[in-house]
Parts: C-alpha cells; structure tokens; sequence
C-alpha cells in the first residue's frame, strides 16, 4: 500500500523497526554466537559480542556426547516416520474429501477443525496409559503414532486445499486420450500435486521434531530421548551448564527448522490472510 | 501439539471449496479415508474417552502394585473442588494466560501498524526478524533465554549491571514472580510474530480508498485508527486473540523447563505441569485425569464460538 508518511513520524517508526530486528535476532545470534565461543570466553565477567577466537570444540563435545547422538537417532527416526505416513494417510484422505462426495463426509471435515483445538497437555495422561497397556512406551513407533494422530488433521486439511485447486479437467482429458483413472491421475494430477505434498512434509516434520511434551511423557528412559527432551536435561541446575556445548546443540536443532520454516512460510502467510481476513 | 500447527489452521479454513466434482456411490472414498481415521481414533479419539474414564478412577498404591483402578464416580472433581492448591493453580494459570495474551496482541498488534509506515528496507528488515524468531524451536528458544538470563554469565545482568543496578549474579528463577516474568517473556517472543504477520497481512488488504476517504473527511491519524482500521480488522484482532488465550492457558512447555532450570516447583505450577507432575510424576492417575478433564472443558468453552463459526463456514 502506498502511504505518504510524515517524515518525522517515519524516522521514529524506523527506529523502533530496528529495535524489534534486534530483540528478535539477538537471542538467535546469541544462541550461534556462544556455540563457537571458548569456555573461558563463556565464562569471563564481559560478554564476547563476536566469535573471532573461537572454534568447534563445542561442536566436537557435543558429537563425543553419547546423549547427543542417540537423541539425534532417535528424533530422525520419529521425525521421518511421522512425516512419511502422515503424508501418506493425509494423501489419501485429502483426496477422499475433495474428490468425492460421500455420506458423513462433512463430519469428517467438520472433525478435522474441531480436533485441532484439542490441547496436548488435556490428553497426555492417557496416551500414556495407552501405550503403556500396549507396551509400546519408549518405541520409536510408540511417539510416532501419536505425533501421526496429532499432525493428521493439519495435514489433511492442507492437503485438501491443494488437491481441490487441482482442475479435474486434465484427467478426464488424460482419461479421454486412452489413460486409465489411475495412470491418468499419477501422470496429470500428481506431479501437480507435488509442491503441496513438500509444503505439507515440511509442517509435519517441523512439528515432530520441535515437540516436547508427548516426547518427555512417552520416552521415559534416558537412551531413548528424542533431540528436545536431551536439550532439556542439559541444562540441569544441579551440575554446572556447559553452555558452549548446549547452545551447539540448540543451533544444530533450530538450523533444520529455520531453513524448512523460510521454505514454506510465503505459502504459509498467505494461506493464514486469505482466511484470516474474511474471518 | 504446538503452536504452528494449530497457528494456519483456521486461516484455511474460510478458503471456499468447490463442490466435489464427482458424485457416486462407492466405498473408494471411505477406504482412502481408513487409514486416516484409525490413525485419529487410536491416537485422539481413544485416548479423549479415555481420559474421562481415567478421572473418574481411582488410583492409589494398591494400582501400582497391579490391582485394577477402582469406580470412585465424581471423588476426584470433588477432590479438586476442595483442593485449595488447585484453585490457586487454576487461578494462576488464568493470569499467566491473560498477561502473556494481552502483552503479545497489543505488541504484535502495533507492530504491524507500525510496519506500515516502516520505509522498505526496515519493514524487510523487520519481516526477517520476525520469521527468525518464529521458525525457532521451543526447546531452542527456552535454552537460549535461560542462557541469556543465566545468573553468573547471562547478558542481562551484565547490562544491568552495567547500567548501575545491582544484578550482579541475580537468580531470576527463584522468586515466582521473576520466574513468571522470564516464563512470559519467552512466550511472548514466541507468540509476536504470528500476530504481527496476521494483523499485518489483514492491514494491508484493508481498502485504501476507505482510509484516504477519511483523511479527506479530516480525520487525523488516532481517528482513523479508532474509527476506522480497528473496526475493520476487528475480526482478525478477535480470532488471533482467542487462539493466543488457548495457547498460553495450556502452556506447559516453558514453565516445566524454567522450572527444572532453577524454579520452585510448587510456586510456579500451572495446568499444564501441574498434571503431569502429579499424574506422570506421581502415578496420581484418576485426579491429575479430572484437571486435565476440566482443563478440556475450559479450552471447548472459550473455542465454542469460534469453532461453531468455522463449522458453518465449512460447505461440504
């Protein structure tokens, strides 16, 4: 939007702009900034703001660190294994709901916004319960299924949006040309439908691998942490914090996070104002 | 689970979708949904029925020596309603919810007004700040805030210090209202950015002829905000401030670290922690399931006017 703006007011307005720059980066820049910092640099009464004499000793502890590297196992294992069959599960039901008309699929659809208020922490008591009867706490297959559960509706519903842009008139053109229901929609439609199926991974995978709650009720037992629920633990109060080696781990968590989020966040922002706004 | 997920739902949700194209009868659709909705079941569904079963349950020592939990009807909620404590809690938790809730749309709320006005490059400048410190993970952004407010080493003592205040190996966990600060502090970081973007994006589809008509009218800048952009975008401002009030009432993450970090548990419990501490913690199954019930009921009340919007809004 063009607004003419005094130039008094835009001064002052750019001034607070950089101040918000800086209290959002800093504590990123904090967080990077002290994973290449020397112990005696964390430790000295004054800050060090750059970190010009530092190296990767941080970074090598923390690959020395047993916790670490099993945490990070384990957090793939479940991050990939939630997002290949929420993406698959998703797929098909999206497709059910925009390509069909059935009975109680409204139901279906209406469910899919109502779940999503549910709060986590209403419910971990008995998803504990659950996979305790079923001997599947501490299991890779135990979290998974419950984070599958929680990012289903999301994707689902993304998933439907995508599939329903998709015009129905190229298959059927496919299908008139000699293509089978089925070859027509993996040649025509599907490849269509791969930047919706990226965008959608990348929301699953960023919530599987930032959660903590499920992850801290479920995985009880010290050598099956996932990444958040060891970076928990790190900072104990009881033994003295190597904060070089934790702010190391912090980076190499958030860094995956960071890019996938830049990725996708335009589709994002502009699938939240297109509804927000009508609101 | 967290946030983002549930942060872009509703948004979708006034998309229109067109008619389904194809009309037959057939169980292809309810075989592609099948998997999916095992998934739902067995992971939410079975476990929301669950833990209504679980509250009203008894659970002492004999259950941890195997006896199955017994019938008590309603004991547990008659528990929690004479349970002082849990007043207190239900009560705190409130107050943390509105403060964070409150402090986070009026500051996302004048940033984006305040982006409009921005020359370019700042509001660029602005817009990366933004998403940085929204893509970054919780458990990332609690250990870098417990970093910067570390009693010996952290950089706000030392500022403090700086500046003249007697912050010199200040612990900011151990008094609660500290704690809580610290606790609001990094929830409110968390939460600015969705609200800033929202309000923004609603702001800046706003008509502008509506707004240069007002300014010919002689409308100064406080009156046109009053009269004029605050109404309009009065529906983002209300659903964007329901859904902070619902992720900052289950809040759990945060103060459950803070306070392994440093903070005295009783003191600074809320819902959330206050569950799983008795619940996961003790093996108090059958009350910790009655908070989390009434935690439930809580969260379906303040949603029920939205999400009855968003049901209608659903053509199907």
């Amino acid at each position: 939007m063009s607004l003419t703006v005094p130039l008094r007011t835009r001064v002052v307005v750019d001034l607070v702009g950089v101040l918000v720059f800086v209290a959002c980066v800093f504590p990123v820049y904090w967080m990077v900034n002290t994973s290449f910092l020397t112990r005696r640099e964390i430790r000295s009464p004054d800050p060090t703001w750059l970190p010009l004499g530092g190296g990767l000793d941080n970074y090598r502890r923390l690959f020395a660190d047993d916790g670490f590297v099993n945490a990070l196992g384990i957090s793939l294992m479940v991050t990939v294994g939630t997002v290949v069959v929420a993406l698959l599960f998703a797929f098909l039901a999206a497709l059910a709901v925009s390509r069909f008309r059935f009975r109680g699929r409204r139901s279906f659809v209406v469910t899919l916004l109502v779940v999503q208020m549910i709060p986590a922490e209403g419910l971990f008591i008995s998803q504990y319960k659950m996979l305790d009867t079923l001997e599947l706490t501490n299991t890779v297959i135990g979290l998974s299924g419950l984070y599958v559960a929680a990012v289903l509706p999301f994707t689902i519903w993304t998933l439907r949006g995508f599939v329903a842009g998709l015009p129905v008139d190229l298959e059927e053109a496919a299908m008139v040309d000699g293509c089978t229901r089925v070859g027509a929609f993996f040649r025509i439609t599907f490849p269509l439908l791969a930047p919706g199926l990226v965008a959608t991974g990348v929301f699953a995978f960023i919530q599987a691998w930032n959660e903590f709650t499920l992850a801290l009720v479920v995985m009880t037992n010290a050598e099956k942490r996932t990444l958040p629920v060891w970076l928990s633990t790190f900072s104990d109060v009881n033994r003295g914090t190597d904060w070089g080696a934790v702010m190391a781990g912090s980076t190499l968590i958030a860094v995956p996070v960071i890019i996938f989020f830049l990725l996708v966040q335009s589709r994002m922002v502009a699938g939240m104002t297109s509804g927000a706004v009508k609101g | 689970m967290s946030t983002t997920m549930v942060r872009t739902t509703p948004t979708r949700s006034a998309s229109p979708t067109p008619p389904p194209p194809r009309t037959r009868r057939s169980v292809l659709p309810y075989t592609l949904l099948l998997p999916a909705l095992l998934a739902l079941c067995a992971g939410l569904g079975y476990p929301l029925v669950r833990q209504v079963v679980l509250s009203l349950q008894g659970y002492g020592l004999a259950q941890q020596f195997g006896r199955p939990a017994e019938w008590v009807g309603l004991d547990n909620y008659a528990e929690i309603l004479g349970d002082r404590y849990l007043w207190l809690l239900v009560l705190r938790s409130v107050v943390f919810c509105l403060v964070c809730a409150a402090t986070t749309m009026v500051i996302g709320t004048l940033l984006a007004l305040a982006m409009r006005l921005m020359s370019k490059p700042v509001r660029l400048l602005v817009q990366t700040g933004l998403l940085l410190a929204w893509a970054m993970p919780v458990l990332a952004a609690l250990t870098v805030w417990q970093w910067l407010f570390d009693s010996q080493y952290g950089v706000v003592n030392w500022l403090l210090a700086r500046g003249g205040l007697d912050y010199e190996g200040h612990s900011w966990l151990i008094e609660p209202l500290s704690f809580f600060f610290v606790a609001a502090v990094v929830v409110v970081w968390m939460s600015v950015p969705f609200v800033a973007f929202t309000v923004y994006a609603g702001l800046i589809q706003l008509p502008a002829e509506i707004i240069e008509a007002a300014e010919v009218d002689g409308a100064g800048p406080v009156q046109r905000l009053r009269h004029v952009i605050l109404p309009l975008t009065r529906p983002i401002l209300l659903i964007v401030g329901l859904l902070q009030v619902i992720w900052d009432l289950r809040v759990f993450t945060q103060i459950y670290v803070l306070q392994n970090a440093g903070g005295v548990t009783r003191e600074t419990n809320l819902l959330g922690t206050y569950i799983y501490r008795s619940g996961i913690g003790e093996g108090n199954f059958g009350v910790a399931s009655a908070v989390a019930v009434f935690m439930l009921a809580l969260t379906v009340v303040l949603t029920w006017p939205y999400v009855a919007k968003m049901v209608k809004d659903v053509d199907a």
